[in-house]
């Protein structure tokens, strides 16, 4: 053992650039080493906020990403018939002209027949205000199949939601309970917190129908039965309340459980909130027996009894009607054991278990602080339960109403941004008030004019639907309609199966960015398939005419497209991560951040941003050409810059001003950009340590958000417990308020705008026969990948290049079936043919897949051959986007009432022995390539092997 | 044949992986990937990248499979499956059967720190190491035809251009779960020696008789939620909520 020479200090690189991450949307800090001009190792930035340095698979393998031969290269154009893959190279010039005279045309006449959508979108401040200037009332991201559950319920309960509107006090929680799989949003910060909390001995609870994951390391798994949650939750909320076990003063305080609530049933105000003639809704002030406004001081406000108004009718408590509710047997863990599949036991220990923490080990944290009242208190006190839940519990049916329950037991017991509960993110809290109600009435557009306010927001009541006068949806996806009233990220899963139907009406070009609508991103994908196919009999033109999609990638989309704007890869172009959008502070600080170009693109690709606003430019859009119909920015880069959308308020908040020194507000910065850079691509401004807990009564809080421009004025939230705009549905749907609902819609929203959260059983499940499909089958993230993106890059595809259907070990000797067995996966809407793997970590009746990892034969520039294509598959065919007819004429969409998010968990199954071959079904033409590798083999900086 | 350093060596440089809270999440796996390829030695080539049998060279991996843990010391609760994430790469062993079996003396145990290296000019690429090595921790790389393994990031953990902090595995820096340690086993004082003291870390197949250096530690023992079923208490069962309400009561006073 003499020891060779190693090289041991060899520079890494000749120079690192940091930016910011998007293999997944965590948007962690990323140090670049560039070496030869080629990319040498990518690495988390050890002083981003976000990741503080480390970095998950995903992100490094942002080189395969980079270089994967599936990159588009060049606009096209369709030659072929739509899916064929037949398309020819174009000049960007022919390419923005093609789009303008589309678009153009559409503006003058109808602008409604251009339905804008984006998808995994991180610039919807600019993709939403392009929509605006243009006028068309057809925009949305995609939220609606993916958590719009979660965030509407959030903002219409706490005024804020999980993930990038709050998190977990890791520092502090000594139970963090999470629902649901979490592993593809917030990844490493969820990762580091977990293994923090779990180090330093605190319980972790999982519940999730599926232990893999996070799930593997928590303390207690708990399998429960696929949208179940909300009765468990309920449960919980029984047992708290049983045992007396609430913080009735954090009650009192801040949420709505004195509020009186009128009894007058069969009238216009029933279940309304009473309110003076300022409109302050009013409590019952004890001592003096009296109805005073909520927050009069010295007041004794009421939580239970009844009570005669001044006008003479009669009003309770919100609390009142709570508990009552809440107190009801039906809801002990006896009653709800069977449907929920979890022992009494196990949830009686939970529910101890919450209630152990947040009494008995309460924190203090020795602050002294201000409320919004202007009483002074010592310090915070903390109740150290923390929760998070995404998609788990949102993509049910009745994820609205599970996520509000969720979030009224984290309000019973005070674990709202307190210490070592959950805390939200500047600039959240927000109440519901502080957002805009939606536009895209008929008095909202029209030719060559923007629409006059943003598309997108929360309906305060039936008022402010999207409807014409008989009642009919003006949005082609039907948001804010009766079908789906607080629909606020819109449903992009419907906008091609309704442009198709023609209801409510045709389209005439449907531009996409980012959506693999044509595979993983649709329910019923075979479906879509054939309507982006469909021609129009008399007129042999499609369906849907015109399709212009924008993707850096050659996925399924990009074969239906009939003009494509390639867009470049992350590492390419500027992006900013905004306070306007979708942001990514943490609960000390307020952040953003930018990407930059840290390569050159070696392509015919332009960024999408900076085609939006040429395209906005050509279009002479206000705001985006001048009077003169010059373009008002060179590209989105100078956007970032010099873009306002208040006095002094832009896309990023940090170094505004001429010195660089103003945070928030403040005039525009050429030197912007350059400042992000030095800083690592991000900036963090620290909010006063007596502004960091009870944000939404917090007077130096407050005070900070309008100092840096959150707000003009203080908007605390006062939390609703009971949701008074829900009641004003039911009200509608009683025939009692104006405007009223539709018959057919009047059963619908009695049952699920329950002003108190309530559980019902998950739509499908309720309309199909559980002897014919006995099983549930869902989907999980795997952490490697990220939705479909993942199966281009060379290394990543080697982690998971097939998926099997994961199923209980019961129903596997039920039928007979062994590992490597093929089925056929069988749902009210289609079957599946797939291989079997045995497993006993998950609910007996639930069997799962990973998300996405099936691909189309020859997208992605794969070999067509490739196991993603032969073996892979997509749940995704055996969900329909419409629920079983039920007699009505009515075309029902599987979504959430309340919503419109897609229920893409709510799906039953039943399996049946397949023959072989052993080939996944069902299987499309093989998209023709745009490039295919002809790499056979990869070596990946062997050039540098040889210089140590 | 080759043969191994004294023992002990020096330094037993070395991983502590960290099971309570790996999540199987593949960090440390491609960090380890985009690391290497451009670092020591060969690239860690892939064959049929975009293709039907893609495979790779890897010097770490992780391996997830299902226990149902049968009661007693159990981690977790009895009858309950779980999944387990294990990541395995090269363990550095003090006995390496991997270094003795080598007929070329490619394959070396460091003296200094006991690293196992591959010095590949030597290597012929007859696989006998990769038969030797009980745990199936080095692999042939195809194109290099040169036998690959974990080299515990030698070009960085002693790389006097990076950060002092930065001086450890790739698969250390970037493990979001925290589940990755590096430092000296040979040290009894080391951050790592303490902490494999204080768990129990573990070898890995001792009976093998290798002696790795890295070391596992086990899950943290957990405690079922239904054993403190009866921890809310018995409230006085009341009609209906009316009790409840009159102690509600006594709560507002009380603010």
């Amino acid at each position: 053992m003499c020891s060779q020479s190693v090289a041991l200090s060899a520079p890494v690189s000749d120079e690192v650039r940091k930016t910011t991450c998007y293999m997944c949307a965590c948007r962690c800090g990323i140090d670049v080493h560039l070496k030869d001009g080629k990319i040498r190792y990518i690495e988390g930035n050890r002083d981003h906020p976000v990741n503080r340095g480390v970095l998950c698979a995903k992100g490094s393998a942002g080189i395969m990403q980079h270089y994967s031969p599936a990159r588009l290269s060049a606009p096209l154009k369709r030659v072929g018939p739509r899916g064929s893959g037949e398309f020819v190279e174009i000049s960007w010039d022919e390419a923005l002209e093609t789009a303008a005279s589309w678009l153009g045309e559409v503006r003058a006449r109808d602008p409604k027949k251009l339905a804008f959508f984006t998808g995994r979108d991180q610039s919807q401040s600019l993709t939403g205000y392009w929509a605006q200037q243009f006028g068309t009332p057809n925009y949305a991201a995609h939220g609606g199949f993916c958590s719009v559950n979660m965030a509407a319920a959030g903002i219409m309960t706490i005024g804020g939601s999980f993930w990038e509107f709050g998190a977990p006090d890791w520092e502090r929680t000594k139970l963090f309970i999470l629902f649901g799989v979490a592993e593809d949003h917030d990844s490493n910060p969820l990762k580091m917190g977990i293994s923090k909390l779990k180090q330093r001995g605190a319980r972790f609870v999982s519940v999730n129908p599926v232990r893999t994951g996070y799930s593997a390391v928590a303390d207690n798994w708990i399998g429960i039965r696929p949208g179940s949650d909300g009765l468990l939750i309920l449960s919980l909320v029984h047992e708290l309340l049983k045992a007396r076990k609430i913080d009735v003063d954090y009650i009192v305080r801040y949420t709505n459980a004195t509020w009186l609530v009128i009894d007058a049933p069969g009238t216009a105000n029933h279940g309304l909130f009473a309110r003076d003639a300022d409109g302050k809704p009013l409590v019952f002030e004890s001592v003096t027996e009296r109805p005073v406004p909520f927050g009069s001081p010295g007041a004794r406000a009421a939580l239970s009894g009844r009570v005669q108004l001044d006008d003479g009718r009669f009003a309770a408590p919100a609390f009142q009607l709570l508990a009552e509710r809440y107190l009801d047997p039906k809801y002990a863990p006896e009653a709800v054991a069977e449907e929920t599949g979890i022992s009494a036991s196990v949830i009686r220990g939970l529910a101890s278990e919450i209630a152990r923490v947040a009494f008995d080990e309460a924190i203090f944290v020795d602050q002294h602080w201000v409320d919004m009242t202007g009483q002074r208190h010592e310090g915070f006190v903390g109740r150290p339960v923390s929760f998070h839940a995404m998609r788990g519990i949102s993509a049910h049916s009745n994820g609205y109403q599970t996520a509000r329950a969720l979030h009224l037991l984290q309000l019973l017991i005070g674990a709202v941004d307190c210490p070592g509960g959950f805390r939200f993110e500047p600039p959240y809290p927000k109440p519901m008030e502080a957002h805009p109600t939606p536009h895209g009435k008929a008095e909202h557009f029209g030719s060559n004019k923007p629409l006059s306010g943003p598309h997108l927001g929360f309906p305060r009541g039936p008022e402010d639907l999207l409807i014409d006068s008989e009642g009919r949806p003006t949005r082609i996806d039907k948001a804010f309609s009766w079908d789906a009233p607080l629909a606020a990220h819109g449903l992009m899963h419907m906008v091609i199966a309704n442009a198709h139907a023609g209801d409510p009406y045709p389209v005439d070009v449907l531009f996409l960015y980012m959506a693999n609508m044509a595979w993983n991103s649709s329910m019923n994908t075979a479906g879509v398939i054939r309507m982006l196919e469909d021609r129009d009999e008399a007129t042999g033109e499609y369906r849907i005419p015109k399709i212009i999609y924008s993707d850096a990638y050659s996925s399924e989309m990009v074969a239906y497209a009939d003009l494509v704007l390639p867009d470049t890869t992350y590492l390419e172009r500027h992006d900013c991560i905004s306070l306007l959008d979708r942001p990514i502070s943490e609960p000390d600080a307020v952040q953003d951040a930018i990407r930059w170009p840290v390569i050159e693109p070696d392509r015919d690709v332009r960024p999408f941003q900076t085609v939006l606003l040429d395209l906005g430019a050509r279009l002479r859009l206000p705001g985006f050409a001048d009077s003169l119909g010059r373009p008002i920015y060179k590209d989105y880069a100078d956007y970032i810059v010099r873009h306002e959308r208040r006095p002094g308020i832009g896309p990023l908040a940090g170094f505004r001003g001429r010195e660089a020194d103003r945070v928030g507000r403040g005039a525009s910065n050429p030197d912007q950009l350059k400042r992000y850079i030095e800083n690592g691509s991000f900036f963090s401004a620290h909010i006063p340590l007596e502004a960091q807990f009870f944000k939404h009564a917090n007077r130096a809080y407050q005070d900070f958000a309008v100092r840096v421009g959150f707000f003009d004025e203080p908007k605390p939230v006062t939390f609703q417990l009971y949701q008074e705009a829900l009641q004003k549905f039911r009200l509608s749907a009683e025939g009692v308020r104006e405007p009223v609902a539709p018959e057919t819609h009047r059963a619908r929203i009695l049952e699920s705008f329950d002003p108190l959260p309530i559980w019902y059983p998950p739509f499908e499940e309720a309309a199909i026969d559980g002897e014919t499909f006995p099983y549930h089958a869902i989907t999980q993230r795997p952490a490697a990948m990220y939705h479909s993106w993942g199966s281009m890059n060379a290394w990543l595809r080697q982690i998971h290049t097939r998926n099997a259907l994961y199923v209980p070990g019961t129903i596997c000797d039920e039928h007979g079936l062994r590992d490597g067995d093929w089925i056929w996966l069988i749902s009210r809407h289609g079957r599946i043919k797939v291989e079997v793997a045995r497993m006993e970590a998950v609910n007996g009746q639930t069997v799962w897949t990973w998300n996405a990892i099936g691909k189309r034969r020859g997208a992605w520039a794969l070999d067509p051959s490739s196991p993603e294509a032969t073996k892979g598959f997509l749940m995704n065919h055996l969900i329909s986007e419409l629920l079983p007819p039920k007699g009505d004429g009515m075309r029902w969409s599987n979504s959430d009432p309340v919503t419109g998010q897609a229920a893409w968990y709510d799906l039953r199954v039943r399996i049946e022995k397949a023959e072989p071959p052993a080939i996944s079904e069902p299987q499309f033409p093989a998209l023709r390539a745009l490039r295919r590798s002809a790499v056979d083999e990869l070596r990946y900086g062997e050039e540098w092997s040889r210089q140590t | 044949m080759t043969s191994l350093p004294s023992i002990p060596t020096p330094k037993r440089l070395g991983l502590v992986i960290d099971l309570d809270v790996c999540v199987g999440c593949h960090a440390c796996v491609i960090s380890c990937k985009e690391w290497n390829t451009g670092g020591y030695g060969a690239a860690l080539s892939d064959q049929n990248p975009y293709g039907l049998d893609v495979s790779g060279t890897f010097l770490n991996r992780i391996h997830s499979f299902e226990v149902i843990p049968e009661g007693g010391e159990v981690i977790g609760e009895a009858g309950e499956a779980r999944i387990v994430h294990f990541p395995k790469s090269c363990l550095h062993c003090d006995d390496a059967p991997c270094v003795t079996v080598c007929p070329t003396g490619a394959s070396y145990k460091r003296g200094e720190d006991g690293i196992v290296l591959v010095e590949e000019d030597k290597c012929i690429g007859c696989g006998l190491c990769a038969w030797a090595c009980p745990y199936g921790a080095r692999e042939m790389d195809l194109a290099a035809g040169v036998m690959k393994k974990c080299t515990l990031c030698i070009d960085r953990i002693y790389n006097e251009t990076l950060q002092e902090v930065d001086r450890v595995p790739s698969c250390v820096r970037t493990c979001p779960a925290n589940a990755r340690h590096f430092g000296d086993l040979g040290d009894p004082t080391s951050d790592v020696s303490i902490m494999v003291a204080e768990r129990g870390g573990m070898d890995l197949m001792p009976e093998q008789g290798t002696r790795p250096v890295n070391k596992y530690l086990p899950p943290r023992p957990r405690t079922p939620l239904a054993a403190n079923a009866d921890g809310l208490g018995s409230v006085e069962e009341t009609s209906g909520a009316t009790g409840f309400f009159g102690w509600l009561d006594n709560m507002l006073d009380r603010i």
